[in-house]
């Protein structure tokens, strides 16, 4: 890596980028833009030792407006993409951003596998329980029954709980976040880059274009915090509270140490490596 | 007459060392200077089943897997119903009578060969069935034995004297066995008039990974299929040596993700898949030319549509490798045409990405991928491995490019369409990698100037590719005035057809490029305007190649389809190929 050692401490608006926010007034993804410049700031990465990754929708236009290297794929592929980047580039931080639909519809599939493979990433979930950018229809993490402009009938499915969901299989970083408190969500995505395996942030961030009733004062008075002895070590505490709909508990759910994506391939490595020349006048050799 | 060539199959129940057994022959004809080309179908079914392994031994270099068969050797009742109709009528047929009842009225020699009485009560070493079998196959060609004996210990030294010599036991017994019990067996007899030396055995599949790793590939990830699962194994083992990485992703969507993730941060990457896997990859392949990211994507095509015949050939996936995708999605497609030019053309697929930061789509089949063949140890010293051009600040960069606000430009517009590329972790080379039209920047924008102007960018590389596209190959006679286009693994049969065809005083001229996409107009338009007749054989039923060079061509072409789950036998496409001349000629 080129970054520069500087004896002075990155700010918020070193991690900015030329590119203003598109994002409706009022959208919860201005918190959580926030968060993530704080975060790294607090991390003090150069810029350009950063990747942000991040899918399609809404919230994945998040890379376009930070001076960060980045990544914006296609819809749902974020995690596999960000698994390349790691395998490649296994010192990197990677930050994986994206949305409810991104993440629990068209990706749920590379979403138990990234969480699986203990890929080292930290991935900020910004959950709104619609589709913003096609408009207002509902997302997997909207209720039964939930009516947008564009679900008029109401969503005909139960949600998915993504902590459950992220618990159940294996992940070793499960928090939740809310972007009106952009102060505890850049510590947990400060956190939750810290983390060596996966970190999985699902993040309230309303949307007040389409969704009038996940709306931040429905949040405000549907969450509380993580009772101050809560212990995070405890899996079952945290399916326990994970699973608690009244009120939706904030702050870090649960976090284990396990091996990691990263050293399944360094341990894959041999201590001395060939120039590929080398490796296949050897096969070569074998081949004869 | 002196023999030319000779076929042998080995058949019988999979797992029953039909595949050691010709592994281990194949390895010591190799020492002997043979030519050689195996075939084999891998059993449909998952445990046991019906397998064979065919090795086609030549004196001088053979293309194709060989018509019928000289020599069947049946361990078992089924292997002998389902081959025996394909032994030639001077063939012979080896059977164990303890598992096989022949038939009365066949048209070959047939001959007992007690393998497992041998085995068992004679040698008192079961397991040695499979030696015993070499040893008879072996001496039946006169095969040195010097051969297999240095092989014999090489294989089972670590095991003991005791054990090697209990091989060579069994080695000879069925040499003796053959000698003693097979008439006019020097009817078999063959010997290199050519003999190489230092030639290597292949495999396909094994092709394509030593090019990769060649062409200093770093990362692979796929998703297990047949027929493209070997490449997977093979770079799952050899990668890690040079300090990359291969590995199973959950799906082809994930596989080829991977592998975008990867170029993005500065690798050379690879996929391999087949037909079904290869459309699941369709998705990102638009967003890898919409960023520009080089990848190699090898579809090594089988029977299809959806899960169609597994384990079947066909050449039915180019319209795919060449059209598939929303959009306008350029890419470049090469179809190697032989073991050997597999490796050339897989390092050729990763050049062409690097350099024109596209994707590159490499044309297997299951025929190509499977065999081994016997072919020329490349000179390493030879092959030309190109990166992709980088963004330096102070050198090749932005500056060198010409952008206006001295900033670093990803997409910045050039003369070829190549633009220098940032690796992560470079400072001042920050960009966003998007799926969606953007300007010189990156920044995604939708007016009509930036995507007419960005598509031109996208599409003048593949122009500049064709000007680049490897040598085709060409066989038979450049003054004949029937021409002969072909693509893929079909060139074997076609070569060998037109040497039959020689002997008969016809003359036939192929061509056969290893650019698909785009077409190099340069190689394919001299040949098609000098020809009188130009005849297009392929394994698919549309005629998907024939149907390309068409709409770039405005001429007649004749087209010889098969579509059955084989490849062309070389003695049908001769007649097909006469009965065409007779009628247009």
């Amino acid at each position: 890596m080129s970054s520069v050692v500087t004896a002075e401490k990155r700010k918020v608006a070193d991690y900015k980028g030329d590119e203003r926010p598109t994002w409706c007034p009022g959208c919860g993804d201005f918190g959580v833009l926030n968060a993530v410049f704080k975060a790294l700031s607090d991390h003090n990465f150069a810029p350009e030792d950063v990747i942000i990754v991040s899918g399609i929708g809404c919230s994945s236009r998040l890379p376009f407006f930070t001076g960060a290297y980045g990544f914006h794929t296609v819809h749902g592929r974020a995690m596999p993409v960000a698994a390349g980047i790691r395998a490649v580039q296994p010192d990197m931080p990677v930050l994986a951003m994206g949305g409810d639909g991104d993440a629990f519809a068209i990706g749920v599939g590379h979403l138990v596998h990234a969480i699986r493979r203990n890929l080292n990433i930290c991935y900020v979930v910004m959950d709104n329980a619609v589709y913003g950018l096609t408009k207002g229809q509902t997302s997997p993490t909207a209720e039964r029954g939930l009516a947008t402009k564009a679900t008029p009938q109401g969503a005909s499915d139960p949600a998915v709980n993504p902590l459950l969901l992220a618990l159940a299989t294996g992940c070793t970083f499960v928090a939740r976040g809310f972007s009106s408190k952009p102060k505890d969500l850049a510590d947990l995505i400060a956190r939750g880059i810290a983390h060596p395996g996966f970190a999985f942030i699902d993040t309230y961030s309303p949307c007040p274009t389409f969704n009038t009733v996940h709306t931040f004062k429905y949040y405000r008075d549907a969450t509380a915090d993580l009772p101050a002895d809560f212990d995070p070590t405890d899996f079952g505490a945290a399916l326990q509270y994970a699973a608690s709909e009244d009120p939706l508990y904030l702050g870090l759910y649960y976090q284990s140490e396990q091996p990691t994506f990263e050293d399944h391939i360094r341990n894959n490595k041999p201590d001395v490596t060939k120039n590929a020349m080398t490796v296949v006048e050897d096969l070569f050799d074998q081949m004869s | 007459m002196t023999r030319n060539d000779l076929v042998i199959r080995v058949a019988g129940e999979a797992g029953e060392g039909i595949l050691s057994t010709g592994q281990l022959l194949t390895q010591a004809a190799l020492r002997a200077g043979f030519h050689i080309l195996t075939y084999s179908q891998p059993p449909s079914e998952i445990k046991g089943g019906h397998a064979f392994f065919q090795i086609r031994l030549s004196a001088d270099k053979s293309y194709s897997k060989g018509d019928s068969v000289d020599i069947l050797l049946a361990f078992n009742q089924e292997a002998y119903d389902r081959n025996a109709a394909e032994t030639k009528d001077d063939g012979l047929l080896v059977y164990d009578p303890s598992e096989v009842t022949p038939s009365a009225d066949s048209h070959f020699v047939q001959v007992e060969f007690p393998l497992n009485d041998i085995a068992k009560n004679e040698l008192k070493f079961p397991i040695a069935k499979n030696v015993v079998a070499v040893g008879a196959l072996a001496e039946l060609f006169e095969l040195p034995t010097k051969h297999l004996d240095t092989l014999i210990e090489e294989k089972w030294l670590r095991k003991g004297e005791a054990v090697v010599q209990k091989n060579l036991d069994a080695l000879r017994a069925g040499i003796d066995y053959v000698i003693a019990h097979v008439p006019d067996r020097e009817r078999f007899a063959l010997h290199p008039d050519k003999p190489h030396s230092g030639e290597i055995m292949v495999s396909g599949s094994e092709a394509i990974g030593l090019g990769a790793v060649a062409a200093g590939c770093s990362f692979m990830a796929g998703y297990p299929i047949t027929p493209a699962s070997d490449i997977k194994e093979f770079l799952e083992v050899h990668l890690p040596k040079t300090g990359g990485h291969a590995l199973q992703a959950e799906d082809e969507l994930a596989a080829i993700g991977m592998v975008l993730g990867a170029s993005y941060a500065g690798s050379k990457a690879l996929t391999a898949t087949s037909g079904p896997g290869f459309s699941l990859m369709i998705e990102m392949l638009g967003l890898a030319a919409m960023a520009e990211l080089p990848c190699v994507i090898v579809d090594a095509q089988r029977a299809g549509p959806s899960t169609g015949m597994p384990t079947r050939h066909e050449q039915g996936d180019l319209y795919q490798a060449a059209f598939a995708g929303h959009g306008e999605c350029p890419r470049i497609v090469l179809a190697p045409t032989s073991v050997g030019d597999a490796f050339y053309q897989t390092v050729n697929a990763f050049n062409l990405a690097e350099k024109y930061q596209t994707p590159v789509i490499l044309l297997g089949d299951t025929l190509l991928n499977v065999r081994s063949e016997s072919i020329p140890r490349p000179n390493l010293d030879e092959i030309e491995v190109v990166d992709r051009l980088l963004f330096s600040q102070n050198g090749n960069g932005a500056a060198a490019s010409g952008s206006v606000n001295g900033e670093y430009n990803r997409y910045v517009l050039t003369d070829n369409g190549v633009s220098p590329m940032s690796i992560p972790g470079q400072a001042g080379g920050q960009y966003i990698a998007t799926g969606l039209e953007h300007n010189e920047e990156g920044l995604h924008r939708y007016d009509e100037a930036t995507h007419t102007i960005m598509t031109q960018k996208r599409f003048r590389k593949l122009e500049r590719a064709a000007l680049e596209a490897p040598a085709p190959d060409r066989y038979g006679d450049p003054t004949a005035d029937v021409g002969i286009l072909t693509w893929g693994s079909t060139v074997g049969s076609v070569i060998e057809a037109i040497r039959a065809a020689e002997l008969e005083g016809l003359s036939l001229d192929m061509l056969a490029p290893k650019m698909l996409m785009p077409l190099p107009d340069a190689q394919l338009r001299p040949f098609i305007e000098s020809k009188r007749l130009i005849l297009i054989p392929e394994v698919n039923y549309t005629g998907q190649f024939a149907n390309m060079i068409a709409s770039q061509y405005a001429r007649e072409f004749v087209r010889i389809n098969i579509f059955g789950g084989m490849p062309f036998r070389v003695d049908r496409l001769l007649e097909k190929i006469r009965e065409e001349v007779a009628l247009h000629v």
